[in-house]
């Protein structure tokens, strides 16, 4: 018997995602007219802070997925103390952005703990001689923070598609003569892409969006486009809000050029 | 090969840890200047302040439970009927669908706050719990969708076709089987809906206009501040609530 929900238990969620989702940026839209478009395209600041959120995301998600991988391949071996680090990765997806942002802030900048080991080695004389790896032009802290964050993610995310048929196939690889680099370049990779594509859609899309680490980690040039158009946005000078808008909509319209055919290519398998 | 495992499973705790542990030593630290790797002298005065009533903890936690609470509870309510029919129903543009139900997860929030942040000005809004929780619906919501219908999908509906047979109706049915079925998953779903609204920090910005105070406003005051020892108490204070879900998640 299969009695499908009727149509108005439907209605509430259809009201947040189509209407406060969708809703939310017809609004937008709406705000923007051509001056406000006039007044930020050619903003060089603007393309500068759009420019420094894709690398953030891009950096960030390969890092993320690279490390994902390994963590995941290393989460699927038995060794003592495989389930304190297993209960270490689940923790740390917990962990709130800010807090983590914080802890990088405190560890990585330049009279942070990384920068006094140093100093205590030997390695340098003063905190101005530790790479600048926060408030620096290529976002590195952001970097790391995002790397750190998502890898266990995207760990967790292989792991649930590492089962039943996958491991018939590597085992099968294996007696037909297959090495162990063998068996996971041509059966476990090729069966893991999707996941792994998914999880790397997601973890980009977040770090795109990036806002409070920015804030935390980042300097003031360049800045991440949410950011500065926040910063457009919360200005005492209202006629700013309709251009932090049109900066908003830029972020979302570069984000959906660059994942919904990914998305769309993904979800293809489902009917 | 065979003792290389174990010794990166060390190295991969230790970088877990990592970031966590300045966090611990600030909180406790008495001053605690360059090039000093480790404090010369100790103190709890950021803790007694922390929880002292001038800090505002106690106010800013239960303001970040409450919002988390109504996030999960309205998200996994509001999420049943559309899990139901996607995990349990066939229909063409499926896979369309749940791309769209995806998008707020993929794409930038700012433009469609911007969008509502005008509407929610209008309607009085702006500045509000309520409004804040609305926003905090907009990340959730898909999570929770997400999860109960990979529950739903999962489902032996024998049990539901027995009590329809036996004369349930279908909301009887709904209650006295089906739900009691997903409660571990509807149980995952609430805490993770919850965590997902207790992280945010720029939706309850934009649209609490900073005057809904969560753990995350008031951790960025103290850091801009420049008080690190109470923003290393915070931030422990503020990560506590999660590892206790993941504790009982895990256990059941």
């Amino acid at each position: 018997m299969r009695t499908a929900p009727p149509l108005w238990a439907l209605l509430p969620a259809l009201l947040v995602l189509a209407g406060l989702s969708g809703g939310g940026l017809a609004l937008a839209l709406g705000r923007v007219g051509w001056a406000d478009w006039a007044a930020v395209l050619p903003d060089g600041r603007v393309w500068a802070a759009l420019g420094f959120s894709l690398w953030i995301a891009l950096a960030s998600s390969l890092l993320a997925a690279v490390l994902g991988l390994a963590l995941a391949m290393l989460l699927r071996q038995s060794f003592r103390g495989r389930r304190v680090v297993g209960g270490m990765v689940a923790a740390s997806l917990t962990l709130p952005h800010a807090v983590v942002a914080v802890g990088m802030l405190f560890l990585l900048s330049q009279s942070g703990w990384l920068s006094r080991l140093a100093f205590a080695l030997g390695l340098t004389d003063a905190p101005a001689d530790f790479p600048a790896l926060t408030h620096d032009g290529w976002g590195l802290g952001i970097i790391l923070h995002y790397a750190w964050k998502e890898a266990p993610f995207v760990a967790l995310v292989l792991l649930a598609a590492l089962r039943g048929r996958i491991v018939e196939q590597e085992q099968a690889a294996r007696s037909l003569g297959a090495g162990a680099w063998g068996a996971f370049r041509h059966v476990t990779l090729p069966a893991l892409a999707p996941a792994l594509l998914g999880a790397s859609v997601i973890t980009f899309g977040f770090a795109l969006g990036a806002y409070e680490v920015p804030l935390i980690l980042g300097t003031h040039d360049p800045q991440a486009l949410p950011v500065l158009a926040w910063q457009a946005f919360a200005d005492a000078d209202l006629t700013r809000q309709p251009q932090a808008v049109a900066m908003a909509l830029l972020l979302t319209g570069a984000a959906a050029a660059l994942l919904l055919p990914l998305l769309f290519w993904l979800a293809r398998g489902t009917p | 090969m065979k003792r290389l495992v174990p010794l990166s499973g060390a190295a991969v705790s230790l970088l877990l840890i990592l970031p966590l542990l300045p966090l611990i030593f600030r909180s406790i630290a008495h001053g605690w200047r360059f090039p000093d790797l480790w404090p010369q002298q100790f103190s709890l005065r950021a803790w007694a302040f922390a929880f002292s009533s001038g800090a505002g903890t106690g106010p800013a936690l239960a303001e970040t439970v409450i919002i988390a609470l109504m996030v999960a509870l309205i998200s996994v309510v509001v999420a049943l009927p559309p899990a139901q029919l996607i995990g349990q129903h066939n229909f063409r543009g499926k896979g369309l669908l749940l791309a769209l139900i995806a998008l707020p997860l993929l794409l930038p929030p700012f433009a469609a706050l911007m969008g509502l942040h005008g509407l929610f000005a209008r309607l009085h809004l702006t500045g509000t719990r309520t409004g804040v929780i609305l926003a905090h619906l907009i990340p959730a919501l898909p999570y929770a969708i997400f999860i109960l219908a990979a529950l739903f999908a999962r489902l032996d509906r024998g049990y539901v076709a027995q009590a329809r047979s036996l004369g349930a109706s279908p909301w009887q049915a709904f209650v006295r089987v089906t739900l009691p079925m997903i409660r571990p998953g509807l149980m995952l779903a609430f805490a993770l809906t919850f965590l997902v609204s207790w992280g945010q920090y720029a939706l309850t910005l934009m649209i609490g206009g900073g005057r809904v105070e969560t753990l995350p406003l008031l951790l960025f005051s103290t850091l801009s501040a420049g008080r690190n020892d109470l923003t290393g108490a915070l931030g422990l204070i503020y990560i506590l609530p999660g590892l206790i879900i993941l504790a009982l998640t895990v256990r059941k």
